[in-house]
């Protein structure tokens, strides 16, 4: 009882420093204020096309497809492999299932080793390409072991020793609706959540910010028609006032 | 032709290995006191300068999203390693923009950050010592701010940002850059960078109308101070008597002649180049900006044109109405402001101008397209009509015209190697090895196609050009202004063409009759 208690505690500490840290983060993002438009050109002339530009940046990695086709591969196999895993685990979360959950599941299977191949690759760069290796610090190479760790033993679970995942699933929902239920003491299943914890507590602190940063980077997200529209940042607003010339507004 | 070896060219796909620490000691002049001063900042490094440093670089993160973003979000995924020219040419792994970057990172994780103050050695946070603060200063000017690594990251990560922040912070703390801060100081005192005053502006451009009566005998003003023009001009100084700028300005004149606008130069906003985005300075870039903004309400124009300047036609397009706008008192049937090739281009478009492509058959061109306008700015209403615009313009005044290879033109522009505040000579090395896969490029199309001339339309382009091209073993005169081509295709109405003068007599009638053809 004493391990389903700590898992719980820690499970709505991770959660609350994970949305709290994160939140925190993107409404400091969307309050500072960009002064001057910086787009890189070509940029779209319209917001739609702003929207189109960021979709092409998120789903499909557009810039980095220009800039390297092998960490292009690496990197989205990784990114969409993981996407569809953690869909995957949306069936842990509720009940009834949602039915694009089960959609999904067919792919998750193999989602798991394309997760697990993306990131063996992405850290074989890291020692094997020198350049990558000078700019590639410590916690670089903790975060891929993170989540190397985190896929492999999913993975173990779903292939070689099966959890009890009856189980799991009332201790999540207990979770969710404060009932709490016991965890099966599963030491893979113990180890996959306590990396999962761990991921959720470096996230707002470390690089993976790069994923609600991308939406606020001004070179991707701004509308390229400063001739048309006079964009000004607040506290450069303030500086008009001290226009000193006759004839001026 | 290759009679200087100094610099041996990577070929493009060669990324050399890393040479650490070859670029360590290029250091650029520092600001005297007197250039620091004149711009407000503190002459010499103030005593309690990391407490400085940290305080301003506090503030500018609450004042730039783009710097907030940027310090968090870079994931080392190296795309952007091989990407900035100043790489490719030295070798020095800190030229590299991610390494460039983590220079100003390391700082910010140390001392805004959870994870830099607690688990420093884990993600590479550092205390902000004097070698650290050494590194600042050699390489962050070593960056032209090109924005080439910006194109090419997952987030647009824009090193330029990061290397204009780093500027600002240590002009704030007393260590500033000689080349930029003097200039800054001499546009306040004097209107442009080279300390021209007016009425020596006046005589040169009296001049360049003699020469250009003299070649074609028909008398083009280039105006000065002229109360009710139309239109503004407002150019690089280097245009007023430069080589090759200068042939450009002379283009300038005869297509607002052909054109039959009434158009001046002022002599208190004498200078299109703002230098003080290279500093990172909103503030001097506001002053600056405003400069024009007044001549404008004080000459009573009613549109402003810019001349042939990369990094000028950013400011220009991109910020000068956040700067100095609104410009409601301009007439809004046209953009404010117009680059000198929308304009151009419009007339040939229309058919307005009669073009001889001959004239530049001696030439076989390509176009260097400068990083800011590329990369920062826009010609047109298309996105990319600073690509199409400049081009259309040569195509229509020379016969061969081949561009350079695809991953070296449009938005993957190579800059010059002198951009971003660094065209000094105390730079030469750098600026020299910087220009490398350029001239690679360029080197690729002389062998293919026979090209002898590159066109730019960006005054530090042009100048950097022309000192580092014979290095290479170019011509320093194989530059040219794009609107020089211009100027040796058209035919003014009147003109003498070299065909009259041989035919003697009559000169007028055969010029009225080539332009009605
Ligand atoms: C909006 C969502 C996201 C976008 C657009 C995005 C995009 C990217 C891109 C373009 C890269 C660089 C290429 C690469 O090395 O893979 C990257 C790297 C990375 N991303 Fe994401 N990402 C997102 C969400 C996430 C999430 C949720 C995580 C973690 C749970 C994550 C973890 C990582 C890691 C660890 C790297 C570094 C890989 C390495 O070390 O080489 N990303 N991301
Ligand atoms: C509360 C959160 C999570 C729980 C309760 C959980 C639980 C599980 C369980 C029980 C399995 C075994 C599946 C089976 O036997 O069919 C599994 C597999 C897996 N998990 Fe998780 N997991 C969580 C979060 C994550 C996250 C955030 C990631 C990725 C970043 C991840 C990656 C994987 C992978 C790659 C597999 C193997 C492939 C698969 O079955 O889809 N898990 N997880
Ligand atoms: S902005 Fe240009 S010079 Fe600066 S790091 Fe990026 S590529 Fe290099
Ligand atoms: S491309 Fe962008 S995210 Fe990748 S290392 Fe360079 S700056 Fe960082």
């Amino acid at each position: 009882m004493l391990l389903s208690t700590i898992y719980a505690v820690l499970f709505y500490l991770a959660t609350a420093v994970f949305v709290v840290g994160l939140a925190y983060r993107i409404r400091l993002y969307a309050r500072t204020p960009a002064p001057l438009k910086i787009p890189t050109t070509p940029a779209p002339v319209t917001q739609s096309g702003v929207v189109v530009r960021m979709a092409k940046e998120v789903v499909l990695f557009e810039s980095l497809f220009k800039a390297n086709k092998w960490t292009w591969l690496f990197g989205w196999v990784f990114h969409i492999a993981m996407l569809l895993v953690i869909l995957r685990h949306f069936r842990y979360f509720n009940e009834p299932i949602w039915f694009w959950v089960n959609w999904v599941q067919p792919f998750g299977m193999y989602a798991g080793f394309a997760m697990l191949a993306g990131l063996a690759a992405l850290w074989g760069r890291r020692f094997l390409v020198e350049r990558i290796r000078y700019i590639t610090g410590p916690s670089d190479h903790l975060m891929l072991l993170l989540l190397i760790g985190i896929a492999a033993t999913g993975l173990l679970m779903r292939f070689v020793e099966h959890t009890d995942i009856i189980s799991l699933k009332a201790f999540i929902l207990g979770l969710i609706y404060f009932d709490w239920q016991p965890i099966p003491a599963d030491p893979l299943l113990l180890v996959h959540l306590g990396l999962v914890m761990l991921l959720m507590f470096i996230f707002p602190f470390s690089k993976l910010l790069h994923a609600p940063g991308v939406f606020f980077s001004p070179t991707r997200n701004q509308v390229d028609n400063p001739r048309e529209q006079r964009h000004l940042a607040p506290w450069a607003a303030a500086l008009d006032a001290d226009r000193t010339e006759a004839g001026g507004e | 032709m290759a009679d200087h070896d100094t610099v041996t060219i990577n070929t493009l796909f060669e990324i050399p290995v890393l040479n650490r620490g070859a670029m360590k000691d290029l250091s650029t002049f520092p600001a005297a006191p007197e250039h620091q001063e004149a711009l407000g900042f503190p002459g010499e490094l103030v005593d309690n300068w990391q407490i400085k440093a940290i305080e301003k670089f506090g503030e500018l993160l609450k004042k730039s999203r783009a710097l907030q973003v940027y310090m968090d979000g870079c994931v080392k995924c190296g795309a952007c390693t091989d990407k900035c020219h100043y790489f490719l040419g030295t070798g020095d792994p800190k030229n590299m923009p991610v390494a460039r970057q983590d220079l100003l990172r390391k700082i910010y994780r140390r001392y805004f950050t959870f994870a830099g103050k607690y688990f420093p050695k884990l993600v590479g946070a550092e205390d902000l010592t004097k070698e650290v603060l050494d590194d600042w200063y050699n390489y962050f000017h070593q960056c032209s701010q090109c924005r080439r690594c910006s194109v090419y990251c997952p987030y647009g990560i824009d090193t330029a940002e990061i290397s204009m922040a780093a500027r600002e912070i240590m002009d704030h703390i007393g260590k500033g850059q000689k080349y930029c801060n003097e200039i800054i100081a001499k546009v306040h005192k004097i209107g442009n960078n080279l300390g021209l005053p007016e009425a020596a502006l006046i005589d040169t451009l009296e001049g360049l109308e003699e020469d250009i009566e003299e070649e074609t005998g028909v008398a083009v003003k280039l105006p000065v101070n002229v109360k009710g023009a139309d239109i503004l001009l407002v150019t690089p100084s280097a245009d007023f008597f430069a080589e090759p700028h200068v042939d450009g300005l002379i283009g300038y004149a005869k297509v607002f002649h052909q054109a039959g606008v009434s158009w001046t130069v002022s002599s208190y906003a004498s200078e299109a180049a703002n230098f003080a985005m290279f500093i990172g300075s909103y503030e001097q870039m506001k002053q600056i900006a405003e400069r024009i903004r007044k001549a404008a309400q004080d000459l009573g124009v009613k549109r402003i044109i810019f001349g042939e300047c990369g990094h000028a036609w950013r400011v220009a397009y991109s910020f000068l109405n956040t700067l100095a706008g609104p410009f409601d008192f301009l007439d809004s049937r046209y953009p404010v402001p117009q680059h000198i090739c929308e304009f151009t281009w419009d007339l040939i478009k229309d058919g307005k101008l009669n073009l001889d492509k001959s004239a530049n058959d001696h030439m076989t061109l390509t176009f260097h397209d400068s990083c800011n306008v590329a990369r920062g700015s826009r010609m047109g209403d298309k996105p990319g009509g600073q690509f199409e615009i400049p081009r259309a313009i040569i195509r229509a005044c020379c016969n061969n015209f081949y561009d350079m290879a695809a991953d070296t033109i449009h938005e993957s522009t190579f800059c010059c190697g002198g951009g971003g505040g660094l065209l000094t000579d105390d730079l030469m090395e750098l600026r020299s090895k910087g220009a490398s896969p350029r001239m690679e490029a360029l080197k690729e199309v002389v062998e293919e196609h026979g090209v002898t001339h590159m066109a730019a339309i960006c005054a530090i382009c042009k100048s950097q050009f022309s000192k580092v091209m014979p290095t290479y073993g170019f011509d320093m005169d194989s530059i040219v202004s794009v609107h020089q081509l211009v100027s040796n295709a058209i035919i003014l109405d009147g003109q003498v063409t070299e065909e009259d003068a041989d035919e003697e007599g009559d000169a007028q009638e055969h010029a009225a009759e080539q332009v009605s053809t």
